[in-house]
């Protein structure tokens, strides 16, 4: 137990017998002589107790305060026991009647949240501890505690409902891949600027920046980079999150880095994605070269992540004067690749524009030469991407992809994208791998609006108490803790490789975590399509041949991983393969 | 290491070497020589227990030479210790034959070992190399990304991970641009505090003057980021260990911030240049070489123990460009029959088809490659035809795959 007991040592001094113990066998013996009469502490802890009992029950309940205080007083103060005592002696007045299986877990994880209380009877031990965690150090700690306490209150609600009641507008985040300089920052910043979702003035400002240092043609992608380091070297090394609307959709911009350092960066954003928007660079050379460099590896890492929908955007149209033969000749190669890649043609769209001067990005293109397209804009092309269906009634799975400090308020905040159910404020979360849990003091969403809720595919913002920063990391995954993530630490999978894969050292991405693992063996290569094994036992697995492999992850810690899971595997700088998770142990 | 005396026969290898062990590395030698069954003879501290006589006991600690029979070792990286346990052979009046006791090696502490079975050419061969002090590579390496790095401490025989430093760095975003780069900031200065805690330590326990080189490596380009830090705070500092050392920085690109990503680095011709000679970096080379025939399937490359025991059974590992690589952790074996099996295929290949023979160190990069794929492995001199049965119906089925959804 972490020494936060002081505090209510100090007064408890006349239990002099109980001094060799902790405080919170002392509670336990202030609770059993029940005669003598109750201390200042007790009282402290019964009013304590009171609220948060009050909290737990939610409105619904009416319960008076003596019956909450005698609940308490049976129970020794564990508040968890006591709203179950409570909320089974009056459940007949609260309101809605027999709720449906998905309610119920909702609510039992907001009685959780308040309680951190296992419901079931736990041994005198298990009593202990988690009174531990929940009351005895808030309560030895401060009045001042007391209060931020409270203000984290469940509203205990049915996430599903309320969001299918609400009609939000569609929530869809596309990652934008490329090769390095084809143009992916300076396009995502022309479709924002067009859409005024930043001003005229700033725009104006980082020109006249981007000018002083030589780079005029940089403005735009300053949007979107915005370190020192970005800028002065004129490439994105991180993923850059921006949200914008539409008449029917709130998007959020995952603008990844092109270059070939900072592929665990694009990883982590394609993570986050519904569909991808690869940007090639219509002119010869560069087009080329991307072809061998990261418009391949780009794509084939977004493809075996699981995303289907690409929107190609051949950019920088405007050099090759709109030629429809450059675009139709981009069009062939870029289609060749796929078709070795396995995407299904029919979920990708070619747009020409160009990102510099804005030319079917939002608007149609003014140039002549370009009267031989009719096609959608940048902006149609993306309006027309259905999203990926949401797991709303899975239990909750979130990848941190930032920890900072909000506000003075807010000492700890993080932002990522919900991968499967929901969340709310007062909500208890579980973090893997440090195990510790926190809770939802405030959500706030992509626009900055603040929110009680939000579900699977938002990205918001979350503003957490009760858990120290250094055991939340980039990468961590924040799950449910009725159903929390296994830690795997060896693991079978299918693999597409990318490269020739031997038994060897490779790092082992999911999304921002990465862990370095060992292919300990090669079992068997595959058939692509029907999955049987067509050779066991190989040597060897050649680019483009799918092998199942089993991995050992080296450390102590392990990945959060589940079935079906899908992570990537590089080495030396290079994607080796992309896996899906089969079978751990 | 210093051989102070050596009476070893060459016709059975019988007979005992006498070593002083003076360098930490040495007791990396020291550990791959010392095998389970050796006779091991040392300086070492027992409480004595005597009894008085009517239920009085006294016990005192006394040193004494005492010579066990090895039943097991204990390398603990870290400190750099070597415990040896054994059973004692030869009686002396304080301690009886074939009670326990558990040697703690010490630099500059002489020890005398014998083999049992004799000095077999594996043997013989370590404690040559053991024993040449003659070119020593040293060099301090940071491979690092955003927030995290890995410190380690590259010897001839040895990569060791001195220490990890990870602080969370805030990443870009509306408003939190401060955050990110007061982030950054506090992420260099506790990386250059642990890094010149560990440097400084090392140079006390060396008693050199010498400053040894140090590597700085990542992706993109943090480590000029930190090295541009590291000159700031040299000179603003005054501090002369740092200002000694910024000369010797070497900047390298790796393709992350995790140790093994070290191999791709010595690899790469800032560092080749620098060490040019360093044993670490012509293994990496020949791992190298390996992987690129096993990339070509040109057929000369092989891997894992059966496989290699054929290749040598017909002669493709000899004269004109066959070399075995094979792991020190195959010597280790506790099994006196595998590392028996080891040492004949290793003799077979020096002296009977002429091949090449490179023992890697198991605690270097390339070492570890090489242990992923079974711990032994080997160039040929020409492909091996029944190794490889190729099968066509594979890649036809790659061509039409697209109407039908892929597997993964």
């Amino acid at each position: 137990m972490p020494p936060k007991a002081g505090f209510s040592r100090a007064k408890n001094v006349g239990y002099d017998e109980d001094d060799i113990y902790d405080d919170y066998s002392e509670e336990e013996y202030a609770g059993d002589g029940e005669g003598e009469g109750t201390s200042e502490e007790d009282k402290e802890q019964m009013a304590a107790g009171v609220i948060k009992v009050r909290e737990a029950l939610g409105s619904e309940y009416k319960v008076k305060e003596a019956e909450i205080q005698d609940a308490l007083w049976n129970y020794y103060y564990d508040v968890g026991k006591s709203v179950t005592f409570l909320k089974n002696k009056y459940a007949p007045k609260a309101p809605t009647p027999a709720k449906p299986k998905a309610v119920s877990r909702f609510d039992q994880a907001a009685g959780a949240a308040d309680a951190k209380t296992p419901t079931s009877t736990g041994t005198p031990k298990a009593k202990a501890k988690t009174r531990g965690s929940a009351d005895g150090e808030k309560l030895a700690d401060s009045v001042e505690k007391l209060v931020v306490e409270t203000k984290v209150k469940s509203k205990s609600l049915n996430v599903v409902d309320e969001y299918r009641n609400c009609a939000l507008k569609r929530v869809s985040n596309f990652v934008v891949i490329g090769h390095v300089d084809h143009g992916k920052s300076t396009l995502m910043g022309r479709l924002l600027y067009d859409l005024k979702v930043v001003d005229e003035r700033s725009v104006d400002k980082l020109r006249q920046e981007a000018e002083t240092i030589g780079k005029s043609s940089f403005a735009l992608a300053w949007l979107m980079d915005q370190t020192p380091e970005e800028r002065s070297r004129g490439v994105t090394v991180d993923i850059a999150t921006v949200p914008f609307e539409t008449e029917q959709t709130s998007f959020t911009i995952l603008d990844a880095p092109g270059h070939r350092d900072f592929i665990p960066n694009m990883i982590a954003g394609v993570s986050q994605a519904d569909f991808a928007v690869l940007v090639v660079d219509a002119q010869e050379n560069s087009f080329q070269s991307g072809l061998k460099g990261q418009t391949k590896e780009h794509a084939l890492i977004v493809r075996s992540m699981g995303i289907q929908r690409l929107i190609v955007a051949v950019n920088k149209m405007d050099t090759v004067s709109w030629s429809k033969e450059r675009f139709d000749k981009v069009r062939q190669a870029t289609t060749a690749f796929f078709e070795t890649a396995s995407f299904s043609l029919k979920n990708i769209t070619f747009i020409p524009c160009a990102g510099l001067t804005g030319d079917n990005v939002t608007k149609r293109v003014a140039d002549d030469n370009a009267d031989w397209y009719s096609g959608p804009t940048f902006l149609e092309a993306l309006e027309a991407s259905e999203p990926k269906a949401r797991a709303l009634e899975r239990p909750l799975r979130l990848t941190i992809n930032d920890v900072f400090r909000g506000s003075g308020q807010n000492p700890l905040s993080i932002s990522g994208q919900i991968e499967a159910g929901t969340l709310q404020v007062g909500d208890v979360v579980l973090a893997l791998p440090s195990r510790e849990t926190a809770t939802i003091k405030a959500i706030e969403l992509p626009d900055g609006s603040p929110a009680d809720w939000a579900v699977a595919g938002q990205i918001p913002t979350l503003h957490l108490v009760d858990i120290d920063a250094v055991h939340l990391r980039l990468g961590d995954l924040l799950c449910a803790p009725t159903a929390p993530v296994r830690l795997v630490k060896s693991f079978t999978c299918k693999m597409l490789a990318f490269e020739h894969v031997m038994p060897q050292f490779v790092d082992v991405f999911r999304g921002k975590q990465q862990v370095t693992g060992l292919i300990t063996a090669l079992a068997s290569i595959l058939n692509k399509n029907t999955g049987e094994v067509t050779r066991r036992k190989p040597r060897i697995v050649k680019p483009g041949e799918v092998a199942r492999v089993r991995i050992e992850l080296e450390g102590s810690a392990g990945l959060p991983l589940e079935v079906g899971a899908r992570i990537v595997l590089r080495d030396g700088g290079r994607t080796v393969g992309a896996g899906l998770l089969e079978s751990y142990t | 290491m210093k051989l102070l005396r050596q009476q070893i026969e060459a016709k059975t290898g019988a007979g005992t070497a006498t070593l002083l062990p003076e360098e930490p590395e040495d007791m990396w030698h020291a550990y791959n020589l010392i095998q389970p069954t050796d006779q091991i003879r040392a300086k070492a501290i027992r409480r004595i227990s005597k009894d008085m006589g009517g239920g009085a006991v006294t016990s005192q600690r006394i040193a004494l030479d005492l010579t066990i029979a090895v039943t097991s070792t204990d390398f603990d990286l870290a400190s750099n210790e070597l415990h040896v346990a054994g059973r004692v052979v030869s009686e002396n009046e304080h301690v009886k034959l074939g009670s326990h006791h558990t040697l703690d090696l010490e630099l500059n502490r002489k020890f005398t070992l014998e083999k049992v079975d004799g000095w077999d050419s594996v043997a013989v061969g370590m404690l040559a190399e053991a024993c040449n002090t003659g070119s020593r590579a040293e060099m301090w390496a940071v491979v690092m990304g955003e927030g995290i790095a890995n410190i380690c401490l590259i010897t001839e025989h040895q990569t060791i991970l001195r220490n990890r430093v990870e602080v969370s760095v805030p990443r870009k975003g509306k408003g939190h641009m401060e955050q990110h780069n007061k982030g950054l900031e506090k992420f260099h200065s506790t990386l250059l505090g642990t890094l010149q805690r560990d440097m400084e330590g090392a140079k006390r326990d060396a008693q050199t003057e010498k400053t040894v080189p140090l590597l700085l490596a990542s992706a993109g380009f943090y480590a000029q980021a930190f090295l541009q830090f590291v000159k700031e705070y040299a000179v603003r500092s005054g501090n002369k260990f740092l200002q000694a050392l910024v000369p010797s920085i070497v900047v390298a690109h790796s393709a992350g911030e995790h140790v093994h990503n070290l191999a791709e680095v010595l690899a790469s011709p800032a560092c080749t240049a620098k060490l040019a000679d360093a044993k670490f970096t012509r293994e990496t080379a020949l791992m190298d070489t390996f992987m690129k025939h096993m990339r070509l399937e040109d057929g000369r490359a092989a891997y894992g123990p059966r496989e290699i025991e054929r290749a040598v059974e017909s002669g493709a590992v000899g004269r004109g460009g066959g070399v075995l690589l094979i792991s020190n952790t195959l010597f280790r074996s506790h099994n006196l029959a595998e590392r028996k099996r080891w040492v004949a295929l290793v003799d077979r290949v020096k002296d009977v088809e002429g091949g090449e023979v490179r023992l890697l160190s198991s605690l270097h990069e390339s070492g570890k490659r090489l242990e992923a794929l079974g711990s032994i492995a080997a160039i040929l001199t020409y492909p091996l035809e029944e190794m490889e049965e190729e099968e066509d119906e594979d890649v036809a089925n790659g061509v039409h795959a697209n109407d039908e959804e892929m597997i993964i």
